[in-house]
């Protein structure tokens, strides 16, 4: 080990990798964020890449990044600005100039700042001083150079050897983190176990870039980050859709179900798909259906035939399966579906996070059609969440929308896993083969579920379907019928109210602002509000996890503040729900529609602007 | 399918509660007690039925079954059934649709369910326009014909549904009318035994927007001259005093020839081969339209394939063989984890 002249230490430091969407980034990233959760370390990261596989090279648009935040205590966000970027080309500096923590580190490759790279990023002659960067710790690395010098006897093709470069950028880093390189290594001798030859020359540049950072001066200070204190057990490194996925395969192992999920590949939605098409040690039965409208229907065939059956999409897709939504709420089969949310509408910006589909999970078919909707709030709680959205479907026989988005989709955090044994038993409210005749639609007293009957059993032949029934199963147009139908249905999803955990204040219980958030913003807002409070303001934050029905205590809580801000990424529709649930209460809002999260920044000036207005 | 023991039903056994709303002379009744007649036959217990329709006449159907059934929506049984056979691949699933719903709103998964060959077995109603709207065109519409969207006549060529099922790489495409129930219940039963998706097309008549539309071959009179019922392994022969056949005509062309006349005998006669896994003569035979030819009745294709359901089924069990992870706690504890404290 070299010499390392400043060494700061740090409770925290956000990292980002950014080049052109074929460099590897996301790579890089993943790697780097890995090596630090095994060091110990909390992070959380965001992959943020565009939406064209290989966007125009060289380009803003074609920007690829990866942002990890890893720190000695607990970390909620991939963080607000990087203290550390490692930009492959001059459209790197472009996108992320604004957000480099001032006086941070640049790292670039010079070989790609060519006269003609400059000029496709925007640039006159040197991005650096252009950006008023100049005074920061900026690092002109021949990263193009020395991979070609250090892979000289490889004897690859030139294209093949600058694909390294990446693992020599990732390198560099881990000098300056003091990171050790084998779990990069292994991963590679994994990954090209048949390619012994391209193992060998990731792991050489890997190591050239290491080497490089300890020998030249320029690369100091150098970080480090003591491992966190995390609760004691078993962790892992997990995004948003690998638990979303993880936590259905976990309920049906409590339900005693098989696992059926019937899906059309959708960003950024499809991750759930393949982690589930992938399992088939664990019995899932995945559908790749022709479109969405088929995802959803095979999903409610499957139900109707005794599986514990999902469907995953997003914005648009949702769109197309309204109308089988409609049939799963008046055939009452259990079913979730999740939307993992992106920027919209219509085609939008499918890469990037929003969250602006809540209307239309909540209201979005035709007549009075309610579900159960809940909201994951971190990558690692997709798992709890999409474990309570498949208990909740199956015993109240109803479908169940489970809202995620892009940025818990693919975001990343160490997750203590759970033992099997510590989850709750589901209970499927299974028909009884002995109750003659069997009535499809009879309703248990407390939470007014109908009894699943499913094809196979003798005796309990029955018909279902999208017309409006009685309670024996036959069709009806009886005015006083159908009204008592829908209210029955309004009902049943009402009553999981009595089921579901209380709001959880954070922070003092009274106080003169409330933050209010709902899914994927609890990151950013709990440690905007943490903040806060270490500054002396009386804040509190609640970050809603089941969004219908609402929490019992939400009246409770909100008449302990004095003002109540609403923050979502969409133009409101939370706060208006809430005025339409709770219309006692004042709501100020903090809004923001840039397909990227909210910053700890934003929200807080927001908070001070409303703590300091009379 | 098990049948070891056997069940002794009578078509009434399959008949449900609720009162039949069909139109008086639709021949929707034929065709509903056609597959009751067929399901007596095939040694399954009444339990294992599962009938799946989407949106139309023909799909109330479940309705009337006494069996598990599931009244989708527009267009989607197809899907729905996909997934009940994925679910359960012991169930005998059954998919009621007709020309509007099968074809227009829900031809993706018509195909697509044909390609994967799910066995499950999709009755088609073809009367040939939209009955439950109240008298609009439909893909199998006849080009011209006047309806209310198309009060100057249709522009558009129809589809054939056996020309549709073979190029969706199909592999079991029969025909019958609804007022032939012997015929009907037999091709059920034939349908229900293979595996894979199996289509049936029922030409069958709405007796108040389409009246007639199949009479031309379908009459008492005519339809011995104008339509031949085709059996594996039985010369292609037809008309009323059996003096008609189909032959192969330079290769490439059907033709029906009187025997007897310009010198043709039963020797030339094609023979029908409905296992024949090329599908050149089934798709001429499934292409036959009157007066050129007689339209053909019967099991026109049936090869045998790998189903997807039991695909899935066996990639399963291959997969859990060897597989490492055998419960959640493995893969929860796999791959890349560390501990604390």
């Amino acid at each position: 080990m070299g010499k390392r002249s400043t060494v700061i230490e740090r409770e925290e430091v956000v990292i980002r990798f950014s080049g052109d969407s074929g460099d590897g980034m996301q790579l890089t990233g993943t790697l780097f964020s890995d090596t630090a959760a095994l060091f110990g370390n909390d992070l959380s990261t965001f992959p943020d890449y565009p939406a064209e596989i290989r966007a125009p090279q060289g380009t803003v648009g074609g920007v690829s990044g990866f942002q990890v935040h890893l720190g000695h205590s607990k970390i909620n966000t991939p963080g607000d600005f990087s203290d550390v970027l490692v930009a492959m080309n001059p459209a790197a500096i472009k996108a992320n100039a604004k957000w480099i923590k001032p006086g941070g580190t640049i790292i670039y490759d010079e070989g790609n700042f060519s006269e003609k790279n400059i000029e496709k990023a925007g640039y006159d002659k040197d991005p650096i001083i252009e950006e008023k960067l100049d005074g920061y710790n900026v690092i002109a690395a021949p990263i193009s150079s020395m991979v070609k010098e250090a892979l000289k006897d490889f004897g690859l093709d030139p294209k093949s050897v600058l694909r390294t470069k990446n693992m020599f950028a990732l390198g560099m880093v881990y000098w300056l983190f003091d990171r050790k390189l084998k779990y990069t290594e292994d991963y590679f001798e994994k990954k090209f176990k048949n390619k012994p030859g391209m193992a060998e020359a990731n792991k050489v540049a890997l190591r050239a870039g290491y080497y490089y950072a300890e020998t030249i001066e320029a690369l100091t200070p150098t970080y480090k980050i003591l491992p966190a204190e995390i609760a004691k057990g078993l962790y892992r490194n997990i995004n948003g859709n690998t638990a979303t996925a993880w936590g259905f395969m976990a309920a049906a192992e409590k339900a005693g179900l098989e696992l059926f999920i019937g899906s059309y590949p959708i960003t950024p939605a499809t991750g759930i798909l393949e982690e589930l098409a992938a399992r088939k040690d664990l019995g899932v039965k995945s559908f790749q259906a022709e479109d969405e409208i088929a995802g959803i229907c095979t999903s409610l065939g499957a139900s109707f035939a005794g599986d514990l059956a999902i469907t995953s999409t997003s914005g648009p897709g949702l769109a197309l399966k309204s109308e089988a939504i409609g049939l799963a709420v008046m055939a009452e089969l259990p079913i979730v579906i999740v939307n993992v949310q992106r920027g919209g509408p219509s085609t939008g910006l499918p890469t990037k996070t929003e969250q602006a589909d809540l209307m239309q999970a909540l209201y979005g078919r035709n007549g009075e059609c309610p579900v159960v909707v809940l909201a994951s709030s971190t990558p690692s709680d997709c798992f709890h969440f999409a474990f309570e959205a498949a208990r909740i479907a199956v015993e109240h026989m109803t479908p169940v929308m489970l809202l995620s988005d892009s940025y818990l989709a693919n975001g990343t955090e160490p997750w203590r896993v759970p033992e099997m044994k510590d989850l709750p038993k589901i209970n499927p409210p299974y028909a009884d083969r002995n109750e003659k005749p069997f009535l499809p639609y009879k309703r248990d007293h407390e939470k007014l579920a109908r009894s699943w009957a499913v094809p196979g059993i003798a005796g309990l032949e029955h018909r279902i379907g999208g017309l409006e029934k009685t309670v024996k199963g036959t069709v009806s147009y009886v005015p006083e019928n159908h009204e008592l139908m829908v209210n029955l249905r309004a009902e049943k999803v009402a009553k999981v109210a009595n089921e579901i955990p209380n709001l959880e204040v954070y922070g003092p219980k009274t106080g003169d602002l409330l933050v209010v958030g709902w899914g994927g913003s609890y990151g950013y807002l709990i440690t905007a509000v943490r903040e806060l409070q270490d500054e002396g303001h009386k804040v509190s934050l609640v970050n809603f996890n089941y969004i219908n029905p609402l929490p019992r205590n939400v009246k409770k809580v909100f008449s302990q503040f004095k003002k109540i801000v609403v923050c979502e990424l969409n133009l409101g529709q939370f706060a208006d729900y809430l005025r339409i649930k709770h219309q006692e209460f004042n709501y100020e809002q903090l809004n923001k529609v840039q397909g990227v999260p909210f910053t700890i920044k934003d929200i807080k000036e927001k908070c001070i602007k409303i703590l300091e207005d009379k | 399918m098990a049948e070891t023991q056997v069940y002794k039903y009578t078509p009434k056994d399959f008949k449900s509660d609720q009162e039949v709303r069909w139109c008086p002379g639709c021949g929707d009744h034929a065709v509903l007690s056609s597959v009751q007649k067929a399901l007596v036959e095939l040694g399954i217990p009444k339990e294992k039925f599962a009938f799946i329709s989407g949106i139309g006449c023909s799909s109330r159907f479940p309705y009337y079954m006494d069996t598990f059934g599931f009244h989708s929506i527009h267009g989607r049984a197809t899907a729905v059934a996909s997934g009940v056979k994925t679910a359960n691949p012991e169930l005998s699933v059954w998919q009621i649709t007709g020309d509007g719903d099968a074809l227009a709103i829900g031809g993706n998964h018509f195909i697509h369910a044909i390609r994967r060959n799910i066995d499950i077995n999709i009755i088609l109603f073809n009367n040939e326009i939209y009955g439950l709207t109240k008298g609009q065109y439909s893909p199998t519409s006849t080009k011209g014909l006047v309806t209310k969207t198309s009060p100057f006549g249709t522009v558009e060529e129809p589809f054939s549904v056996g020309e549709l099922v073979i190029g969706a790489k199909g592999k079991f495409f029969a025909r019958t009318i609804d007022t032939n129930v012997a015929l009907s219940t037999q091709i059920y039963i034939e349908a229900a035994k293979h595996h894979g998706t199996s289509v049936i097309e029922v030409l069958q008549n709405c007796v108040i927007f389409n009246d007639g539309i199949h009479d031309t071959i379908a009459d008492k009179e005519v339809r011995d001259d104008r339509t031949i019922i085709l059996k594996h392994g039985q010369p292609m022969v037809f008309g009323k005093n059996n003096d008609k056949g189909l032959i192969l005509e330079g290769c490439r062309k059907l033709k029906a020839v009187k025997l007897g006349e310009d010198g043709f005998t039963e020797k030339n006669i094609l023979v029908h081969d409905t296992f024949e896994p090329n599908p050149g003569i089934q798709y001429m035979l499934a292409n036959m339209k009157y007066p050129e030819y007689p339209v053909a009745l019967g099991v026109i294709r049936s090869v045998d394939g790998p189903t997807y359901d039991i695909a899935v089924k066996e990639q399963i069990e291959g997969v859990k063989k060897t597989a490492k992870i055998k419960c959640m706690d493995d893969l929860l504890k796999s791959g890349s984890t560390w501990s604390v404290g």
